[in-house]
């Protein structure tokens, strides 16, 4: 079950990587399009690497969209259930 | 006021919205080199003012410079102004509109350069406006030339040895200088280099719109940032050089904090 993902709008993301380094080490789930294993490279129509979200252990810290200059990334976390 | 929490579907599962791009931003791409902290501080203002439901009542003045096209992006009422006349611009838009926002957005080429008497005298007036002040430490939108703010020895396109303070002068310190003055309310320096960084600037530019609010003066937010393109680096080089170079020179923190808010003092 994962507890949380994320969104990325890949035709405005300009592949800074910027987000990469911000997510925690112990997750380290994002990607650039052109280092995915057994893939070849994919591009935007703009022709920047972007970036992929390749393991499902994602916490929700939204770090990665935080730091995103261009605010492609949207971050989606397991909603908690009330205790009743 | 609360921020309210959005869902959606998927799997079957519930999942909260942690994080989307702010409603005050349209839906263009942005202009900016990748990596450029001026997309993360526009960013966080629509953030603050989509929270705070204040685009309605918010203009903002974009000068020359990288920040000229900032009328794309922001989806509130916008102003250009003359290369370095941000401030004097919003100084007539605050005192026809006292019950408005009115904030700049203004690089160091613009600001610390052609404009660096407007700013000071707009700052030593008090006018009620908001001063985002990017330093980057160079002319981004010409081509990376040297500006006020170049540190010593930084190769540029127009100082190709590195600037030589002998002869070229120091580095100015806008924020230092403007501390000084009775005008100002608040003064701060921040930075984008890192997740801690950018969420304790998030704080320092709700705080800077709430004393703003109040009325308090001139508040001015600045955000040493990076210029990729500029640097002749990666968007991952320059944040490493950002750290290890621009902000030993422009140490980050609250430089002046006159006052409380009264929120505060209310005890809530």
């Amino acid at each position: 079950m994962i507890k949380a993902f994320i969104e990325v709008d890949v035709e405005i993301c300009k592949g800074c990587e910027l987000c990469i380094p911000a997510c925690p080490p112990k997750v380290a789930c994002l990607t650039m399009s052109n280092e995915v294993e057994g893939q070849t490279p994919n591009t935007n129509a703009k022709g920047y690497h972007f970036v992929m979200q390749v393991k499902d252990n994602c916490i929700g810290c939204g770090n990665c969209a935080i730091v995103c200059p261009d605010s492609v990334i949207t971050v989606y976390k397991l909603a908690k259930e009330k205790k009743k | 006021m609360a921020k309210e929490k959005k869902y959606i579907e998927k799997d079957g599962q519930k999942f909260e919205v942690v994080w989307e791009k702010p409603k005050g931003l349209k839906d263009k791409p942005m202009h900016y080199c990748p990596g450029c902290a001026h997309g993360t501080l526009e960013k966080f203002i629509m953030e603050v003012l989509d929270e705070k439901d204040l685009k309605e009542k918010t203009i903002g003045v974009a000068p020359v410079g990288c920040s000229v096209f900032a009328y794309d992006y922001m989806n509130v009422d916008m102003h250009e102004a003359a290369h370095g006349r941000a401030t004097a611009v919003a100084t007539g838009i605050s005192r026809v509109f006292p019950d408005h926002l009115v904030f700049t957005i203004q690089g160091d080429g613009d600001l610390a350069a052609i404009g660096t008497a407007e700013t000071i005298h707009s700052c030593n007036r008090g006018e009620n406006i908001i001063i985002f002040f990017v330093n980057n430490a160079i002319y981004g939108m010409t081509g990376g030339q040297m500006a006020p703010t170049t540190l010593g020895g930084q190769v540029t396109s127009s100082s190709p040895d590195g600037r030589n303070l002998a002869t070229m002068g120091y580095p100015i310190k806008i924020s230092d200088m403007v501390a000084m003055l009775p005008g100002t309310h608040y003064v701060t320096r921040v930075a984008f280099n890192n997740p801690t960084n950018s969420r304790k600037a998030k704080k320092a530019i709700e705080k800077a719109i709430d004393y703003s609010l109040e009325k308090k003066g001139t508040c001015l937010v600045e955000i040493v940032g990076n210029c990729p393109s500029g640097w002749k680096m990666t968007p991952l080089e320059s944040y490493d050089w950002w750290e290890e170079n621009m902000i030993p020179y422009y140490p980050l923190g609250v430089i002046k904090d006159k006052g409380v808010l009264v929120e505060k003092k209310g005890g809530k």
